[in-house]
């Protein structure tokens, strides 16, 4: 027999699965006086891949990191990285990872050549081996110019990637990114997009990645979980996601506004229309194709004299699976939990 | 031993800094400065006072103007833990596996080596302005580490209320609670035998005493050993308890988080 919630968990974690997680969090709850920051969070992240947390500010990602990566204890629950437990075995756990706070690390009155050769230093390297991985990875992150000026020089940009730099010195299994992009430029984002993806692809390396940026779990992430209030609401592959959602949007301008008695009888006759919405000129449809639903929908409208001068056809987005996990749009929660 | 290799590496790390800004040894030594050259014209006659044994007030003062720059090097060291904790670069550490205790050792070898630094050039412009230090070579060894010693008790101290407090404010206000009243209940200024009864009856519990002492009297031409080195295990001991309340206090910050 198996139960409805057996299903759930075979669904999420396949048998086919070659390795072993990389990461593993059961139940993990932390409150902090009266905050509840975890709420039996459960995740795991399958070895090599980049796994994202996705959820607004407060939901409670970065206490997840901060426990994964050692830096605190919760109150209840368990993890493992890498195999090793994070409350038994702390020492071995720090041998393994890689961090990158949300707050820089960097020393700023150090350059970019001292910080890294610290943190080597830290790990056990030493003399020549230690100089070469210092000056690959200065390589590796274009950072060699600026190598041996003071990072209090450096750039948001420059900066973090010394960061992730300081977090890859002894080749870690794991990193640990929490909102790796944020106060970045686009440009400096698309970058370390790059980057990051680069590390899961190439080297080998699992990543777990907090963002409040839809947009960057779904570049990233081959999974994600979204993160509400210390929970986890949902986890799966973006696309998976979205594919759960009925369908696509097609967003619909009119040259004028229309009565919305009129629109409906134009549409009656085209198959796969659903969820007709007006907002002004605009006319919002779901349909199962959105592709092949376009045409006829544009025919019956121009057979009723109505004017169309713009149509969009979009997948769902996460912003829509997140609405519909949440009951909240994700802007409205994010701006509702800085405050 | 990965206490003494990190220790050793995160104290480079702060000497490197102090490196690039060398004006700031300068700036530090300002008020000291004054001190030295202020108070050593103000007072210079009072060691026609019984009780100064005839040494000039500049000889007299030197030591004590080193011992409680320590003091204040040490008092004031737990300000950069708590910017360090702000600014990421504490958890930076945490994650990694360095040795927990060289993040406080780090720091006091890092303000041991600040302290030598700032006593010899404060030895130095004692000299020029007529100090006399008939110890020699082997009573400024001893005036460096009973300094260092000092500096170091103070620096642990300053380190566990800044872990515990964690705001740069309740630091300053502390230290400039505790500092300056420390000095003036020791012999820094004046000779011990000139103090009223209770002040003199405190002194005994201060470490600056302590420090004062033996570094004076080893600055003497016949030194007595019995009482640097009884001054020197309070000393240690000073320094050995405020390293143990630092290593809890960091304790229960990490505890906290």
């Amino acid at each position: 027999m198996t139960s409805p919630q057996d299903l759930c968990v075979s669904d999420e974690r396949p048998s086919w699965k070659v390795a072993a997680p990389a990461l593993e969090a059961n139940d993990l709850v932390k409150t902090y006086g009266l905050v509840r920051a975890l709420d039996r969070l459960s995740f795991s992240v399958e070895a090599g891949t980049i796994f994202a947390l996705l959820g607004p500010n407060g939901a409670g990602k970065s206490t997840a990191v901060k426990i994964l990566s050692t830096l605190s204890r919760p109150d209840s629950g368990s993890a493992q990285v890498a195999g090793f437990d994070v409350l038994r075995e702390p020492e071995r756990v720090r041998r393994v990872i890689g961090c990158v706070a949300q707050k820089s690390g960097v020393d700023p009155e150090a350059t970019g050549r001292e910080n890294l050769s610290l943190q080597g230093r830290i790990h056990g390297l030493r003399g020549a081996g230690l100089r070469s991985r210092v000056a690959e990875l200065l390589e590796q992150f274009c950072l060699s110019e600026a190598a041996d000026l003071a990072a209090r020089t450096y750039s948001g940009g420059m900066k973090r990637k010394l960061d992730i730099a300081m977090g890859l010195i002894h080749r870690p299994s794991v990193l640990f990114l929490d909102e790796p992009t944020t106060g970045l430029d686009p440009e400096a984002r698309a970058d370390l997009w790059e980057e990051v993806s680069r590390l899961a692809n190439r080297d080998r390396i699992t990543v777990l990645l907090t963002t409040h940026y839809l947009e960057e779990a779904d570049r990233l992430a081959k999974r994600l979980a979204i993160v509400d209030r210390g929970k986890v609401v949902v986890q799966g592959a973006p696309e998976q996601l979205k594919g759960e959602l009925f369908g696509d949007a097609i967003h619909l301008e009119l040259s004028q506004p229309e009565p919305a008695g009129r629109v409906r009888i134009a549409l009656e006759r085209v198959s796969d229309v659903r969820d007709l919405g007006f907002e002004g000129r605009c006319l919002r449809i779901r349909s199962q194709r959105g592709a092949t639903a376009a045409p006829p929908i544009l025919a019956a409208l121009e057979s009723e004299g109505i004017k169309v001068t713009s149509i969009r056809i979009a997948r769902p987005s996460l912003d829509d699976v997140y609405l519909r996990y949440t009951g909240r749009s994700f802007s409205e929660a994010d701006s509702g939990t800085a405050q | 031993m990965n206490f003494f290799s990190h220790s050793c590496f995160l104290a480079a790390r702060h000497l490197r800094a102090l490196m690039r800004q060398p004006w700031y040894i300068a700036f530090t030594l300002v008020q000291p400065v004054i001190w030295l050259l202020l108070y050593g014209q103000l007072f210079r006659r009072v060691v026609e006072l019984p009780g100064f044994h005839g040494a000039s007030y500049i000889t007299f003062l030197t030591p004590g103007v080193v011992v409680m720059t320590a003091l204040f090097s040490g008092g004031w060291n737990g300000m950069s833990i708590i910017v360090e904790i702000d600014g990421g670069v504490m958890d930076r550490f945490l994650v990694s596996p360095v040795n927990r205790g060289a993040l406080i050792g780090g720091r006091l070898l890092w303000l041991a080596v600040v302290c030598v630094i700032q006593s010899l050039l404060l030895a130095g412009l004692g000299y020029i302005l007529g100090a006399r230090f008939d110890g020699g070579v082997t009573g400024i060894l001893i005036l460096l580490m009973s300094a260092v010693l000092l500096a170091v008790g103070v620096g642990a101290l300053s380190n566990a209320m800044a872990l515990a407090v964690r705001k740069q404010e309740s630091v300053i206000g502390a230290a400039n609670f505790i500092l300056l009243p420390l000095t003036f209940l020791s012999p820094v200024y004046m000779a011990e035998g000139l103090m009223p009864d209770w002040i003199r009856a405190v002194t005994k519990f201060n470490p600056v005493d302590w420090s004062v002492d033996a570094a004076r009297e080893a600055l003497k031409s016949h030194a007595d050993w019995r009482l640097i080195l009884s001054r020197f295990g309070f000393l240690l001991l000073f320094a050995l308890l405020s390293g143990w309340i630092a290593t809890k206090s960091f304790r229960a910050y990490q505890q906290s988080a």
